[in-house]
């Protein structure tokens, strides 16, 4: 959510050329119809570290519960940042007199994330991994980082910021033939997950806040939906391929940043699923698009920014006997209504913005969001075709607005001063319409499209913190990280391609956290590399299947299994045993192994199960061979390989035929 | 601007990297280094710290350090100087509504940033609080002063004599309540003094701070400023009171009474407790709860006693398992004319202090002996010990704090050096320092882990 670094001033195409194309279905979207809207997106990808405490307190990381033990309760306000300006997001929230309860369990939250206690040193671990990464993107490394505090004042961080530092600038990515720019690198750490948001009440569980997280920032360097999930796609692998990362639901999370020609950067957050990325993408290319030729009707009709007229009339009086029940209720209670004529609108809300959602949705998410009016609908309008007042409440409202033919008229309602910031905020975002596309985060829903989030904050909120001195990173500890750099994933792939793993294996492994281990057996120890790359990702996908998982296991739990095999204490049947019994109790210890095989051990096992195939009077040679050879190997229990049990039981099986 | 703040904070590698290029602070620039290429506008560098880093704001609003000796070059395309400045309004004036006046001592009330140092410096006139905090326009017509631009921990008796008089000026001037902005650390100390030296005032004096300087979101700030405000205004508790945060919510503050306050955590918001009794009373943005009917109400009047006597050769011996008499005799042998010490449980010492304080007595110097488990009281009659330590002249002093005893010790020495007579003053309770009988809910510390303790939190906010 930092800023990319300025756009090339793009010129605002002309109206003819605007009203020329039409977004078709997302399917239907070539690369070129993309190209000829200018569409440009970055990304701005969180990926929480794999450490064992937090970045700032030494509370444990990655141990989530909605339980809770207590809760606070915080208002947050603006401040003036360092270079003396209000921030306009920071604005916003406080309009909005928003109650934020935190939720915190005291397993997993100290007195540092409720900001009752100043941050203790920054987590080495984890500055050791954002260094790492940053190295691996090509950064420009740091000499010295200073903490800053990023503001974010709808309460998801109790101090009201979030520390963060940058570790590394102007790096890149190879993509296709060309490159993608990583602007940045940062270090900083988590925030709070919301639980809900009514009326005035935000509500927090707490125990993500303060996790350790780097944020890698691209360059606005991708030009099609499909191009944005590539990248995002090729970053996740870098970094999990270090096996420094966190991974699983919520461990990394991307928030996407798209502009076409003559609109503006909006930053879509909190993308949980980069396969979801193309289609919020082209949603949003869409919506800005939709809402450039929006502006061009407006200029049609002669709706500049100059010439835009409104007129805001309470109504509640007027509207007290309606039919439409959401405002009769609303009255009832005490609350009021107020009409707002937009001048020359007509039709306008009505204007598609993204797939089945039209402009009324940029005016009541602007409600919802800034005057917590959260009920919906929190709006009606005239041109809304659905039932909702009467058409004699409508005529009374326009005279008493005195709306005409070509205008416009939204009604709000609620408690007296949400209602009234209501209205204000219809007033703004409609006069927002008359000049392009306003500077906003938006969230992502779940149909692909989005809505409001808040105003897009600026470097206006960034604050260095007091709490901290500036770390020096000195050359030599750069050095030494830079010789532990793990190669990257692409050589690894290409790699094990010249070496015969398997090429469903190949992508997995080369990610694998036991890359190194993979590494080790194979180039010192001699293992074949399709047997170490079954051993290492194929069974524990098998044991995945079958609900066993083997995410406790280290690197050094499957060294001990393939150490037993390159041994020849168990054959290459029993890899897959021995893991689950690993799994099972969530590390490998020798006495899980079947003890040793004595040296006639082959031959004693294969002899009692033929002797019991005898006994069971086994009819035909292939069921008596099957039935010898399960019966053996499950004595054996993979501690030799059946090939060579296979061949016995048929040679014995063949003497017995001829003895006969 | 002049030469010095050209490269202001700068010194060594960094300041010879800077001049080399002629790079003056705030200039916009490109640095070459062997790490890459770095564009920002120079700050200004702490002056506390390292010699060899420049500092620059990115343009996403990011600093880093950038090292002096890896510099090539540094091209400058501009200069973007910061203006920080709270936006000042003016001050509405109401005729309806009280003159409160907020006296600055210093603290993080109301503050901003400081480039040389890094830190927080006050920022104080009315029309900068309206800025920052247009609520108190509702409640009170507010002037300031500032006294001091102080930490709390340089305040001491002339300040505490500056403050004392600057309340009788205003009171004589006719205010309906005072204010006074002052860091959290010493506050106590403070409020503690300003009990003696400003005796039956007619108005509320408040003091307040923030445990979270005001350039914070979640600052405590605005809100104790609000409180304070509204009980300086309108409250009837015509005493000397700290107001502080009751939870560490932002919901209600708590009025102690200036002599049974303590700060009892080093970076809590609701680290002010009122020891050995209950507070004042509690106070929101809307109502003043008073907890007790025995404090001192308003007056029309304008009369008040100032009395800024003091004494500063006193001293607070903190007592600890083999303590050798030499600390007791540095302080005879110095010239101090007043120990308090803080003694163990019921107020013990060991024996061999006891000829240091023997000769103490000798030597005509008040020793007086408090607790340091702050609850309870001093009962020096139960152990053969204590009363050995009364024959060597030690003063038990019932359930005075001892920063308190401290305080008072020195205000009664500075206004006579009769031993007995300082004896009166001391055991005379004045506001509150020593009380009758300790209350029931008195002593309330809550040990968290007990099923009940926890479900009580469970259910209120902290």
């Amino acid at each position: 959510m930092s800023m990319t670094p300025a756009d090339p001033p793009s010129a605002v195409p002309d109206l003819q050329a605007l009203l020329d194309f039409e977004f078709k279905p997302f399917a239907e979207m070539t690369d070129a119809d993309y190209h000829r809207i200018g569409f440009r997106s970055g990304l701005e990808i969180h990926q929480q570290l794999l450490t064992d405490k937090k970045l700032f307190c030494r509370c444990p990381a990655g141990k989530y519960s909605d339980h809770y033990h207590a809760e606070v309760l915080r208002h947050m306000r603006p401040t003036l940042s360092e270079l003396g300006e209000y921030d306009g997001t920071a604005l916003m929230e406080f309009k909005t007199h928003k109650e934020i309860i935190y939720r915190i369990n005291r397993n997993t939250v100290c007195t540092y994330e409720i900001d009752d206690t100043p941050p203790f040193e920054l987590n080495e671990e984890a500055l050791e991994i954002a260094l790492g990464i940053a190295m691996l993107y090509q950064c420009s490394m740091v000499d010295e980082i200073h903490i800053a505090r990023k503001q974010y004042l709808d309460g998801s961080i109790p101090t009201g910021f979030q520390r963060t530092t940058i570790v590394g600038v102007n790096g890149r990515i190879p993509f296709q033939d060309r490159e993608v720019r990583i602007v940045q690198l940062g270090l900083e750490e988590d925030a709070c997950r919301e639980v809900s948001d009514v009326g005035h009440r935000r509500v927090y569980l707490t125990d993500r806040l303060g996790m350790p997280l780097i944020e890698t920032v691209t360059g606005p360097d991708m030009h099609t939906p499909h191009e944005v999930a590539q990248v995002g796609e090729i970053c996740r692998r870098l970094v999990r391929s270090t096996g420094w990362v966190r991974t699983g639901i919520g461990a990394a999370r991307q928030d996407v940043n798209v502009s076409v020609t003559g609109g503006t950067r909006i930053e879509i957050k909190g993308v949980p699923r980069i396969p979801n990325i193309p289609l919020l993408t082209y949603h949003e290319a869409m919506r800005q698009w939709n809402l450039l030729r929006l502006r061009a009707e407006l200029q049609r009709r002669g709706v500049t920014t100059a010439a835009f007229t409104t007129r805001t009339t309470e109504v509640t009086r007027i509207l007290r006997k309606t039919r439409f029940q959401p405002v009769r209720t609303a009255i009832a209670e005490g609350q009021v209504v107020y009409g707002v004529n937009l001048v020359g609108f007509r039709d306008l809300l009505r204007w598609p913005t993204q797939t089945d959602t039209a402009f009324s949705r940029e005016i009541s998410d602007r409600v919802r969001v800034i005057a917590c009016l959260t009920t919906l609908p929190n709006i009606v309008h005239s041109d809304s075709q659905s039932e909702t007042l009467a058409a004699a409440d409508w005529h009374e409202i326009k005279k008493a607005t005195g709306a005409g033919d070509g205008d416009a008229v939204v009604v709000v309602w609620g408690p007296p001063t949400d209602a009234e910031t209501g209205a204000r905020e219809i007033v703004i975002r409609a006069r927002e319409a008359t000049v392009g596309i306003p500077s906003e985060t938006r969230q992502a829903l779940r149909d692909g499209t989005n809505g409001f989030e808040r105003i897009l904050p600026g470097p206006d909120r960034m604050y260095p913190d007091t709490d901290l001195p500036p770390k020096r990173i000195a050359a030599d500890r750069l050095e030494r990280i830079r010789r532990t750099l793990p190669a990257y994933y692409w050589t690894r792939e290409a790699w094990c391609r010249t070496s015969g793993v398997p090429e469903d294996l190949v992508r997995p492994l080369a990610i694998s956290p036991h890359w190194e281990l993979f590494e080790k057996v194979v180039k010192e120890w001699g293992l074949p590399p399709a047997l170490a790359a079954v051993a290492l990702v194929q069974l524990p996908k098998r044991l995945r299947r079958k609900h066993l998982s083997t995410a406790r296991l280290t690197s050094a739990d499957f060294e001990g299994i393939l150490a037993a095999h390159r041994s020849g204490r168990l054959a290459r049947e029993g890899i897959l045993p021995a893991l689950v019994r690993a799994a099972e109790t969530g590390q490998f210890m020798p006495e899980q192994l079947p003890p040793p095989l004595p040296a006639d051990g082959v031959e004693a096992a294969v002899a009692r199960g033929l002797a019991r195939v005898r006994e069971l009077d086994v009819p035909g040679p292939e069921q008596r061979f099957r039935t010898a050879m399960g019966l053996t190997m499950r004595e054996l229990d993979g501690r030799a390989p059946g090939a060579g049990v296979a061949r016995r039981i048929s040679a014995r099986l063949q003497e017995d035929t001829h003895e006969r | 601007m002049s030469a010095d703040d050209s490269y202001k904070g700068y010194r060594g590698e960094a300041l010879a990297a800077l001049k080399n290029f002629n790079a003056l602070v705030w200039s916009d620039v490109e640095i070459h280094s062997t790490q890459g290429v770095f564009t920002g506008i120079i700050l200004p560098r702490s002056e506390t710290a390292d010699p060899y880093h420049i500092v620059l704001k990115l343009r996403n609003g990011y600093n880093v350090g950038i090292a002096a000796a890896g510099i090539s070059d540094i091209v400058i395309a501009g200069r973007k100087e910061a203006h920080y400045k709270i936006p000042e309004k003016e001050f509405p004036f109401d005729p309806k509504k009280p003159r409160v006046k907020l006296l600055g001592t210093g603290g993080t009330i109301a503050s901003r940033l400081d480039y040389r140092t890094g830190a927080v410096i006050p920022a104080f006139s009315p029309g900068e609080l309206y800025g920052s905090v247009p609520e108190l326009a509702d409640i009170c017509n507010l002037e300031t002063e500032k006294l001091y631009g102080v930490f709390s921990e340089n305040m001491g008796p002339e300040q505490w004599r500056g403050t004392a008089e600057a309340i009788g000026r205003e009171i004589a001037k006719g205010v309906q309540g005072i204010v006074i902005g002052h860091g959290t650390d010493t506050m106590h100390h403070t409020a503690a003094i300003l009990s003696f030296m400003v005796q039956d005032s007619p108005v509320p004096i408040v003091m307040v701070g923030s445990q979270r300087s005001s350039d914070r979101p979640s600052s405590d700030a605005a809100l104790n400023l609000m409180h304070s405000v509204k009980a300086a205004a309108e409250s009837d508790l015509a005493e000397v009171m700290v107001c502080m945060f009751g939870p560490t919510s932002d919901e209600y503050g708590l009025l102690h009474r200036g002599t049974r306050v303590r700060k009892m955590h080093s970076s809590y918001r609701s680290t002010f407790r009122t020891i050995g009794d209950i507070p004042l009373a509690m106070v929101s943005r809307e109502t003043i709860t008073p907890l007790r009917p025995d404090y001192k109400p308003r007056r029309r009047d304008r009369n008040v006693t100032i009395n800024t006597a003091f004494e500063e050769m006193v001293s607070i011996v903190y007592y600890y398992p083999n303590m050798r008499p030499d600390i007791i005799d540095s302080l005879i042998d110095n010239g101090y004319r007043g120990i308090i010490i803080a003694g163990t449980g019921l107020g013990h010492v060991n024996k061999p202090l006891y000829p240091a304080l023997k000769r103490a007595q000798e030597k005509n110097i008040a020793v007086y002996m408090t607790v340091q488990t702050l609850w309870g009281y001093v009962q020096m009659y139960v152990y053969d010990t204590g009363r050995d330590m009364m024959e060597l002249g030690v003063v038990p002093m019932a359930n005075m704090l001892p920063e308190v005893a401290y305080v008072k010790l020195g205000w009664a020495l500075g206004q006579t050096s009769d031993l007995e007579e300082v004896r009166r003053i001391m055991y005379t309770p004045i506001a509150g320092e020593i009380t009758e009988r300790e209350p029931c809910n008195g002593y309330l510390i809550f040990q968290g882990g007990i099923p009940e303790v926890e479900e009580f939190i469970s259910r209120y906010h902290r």
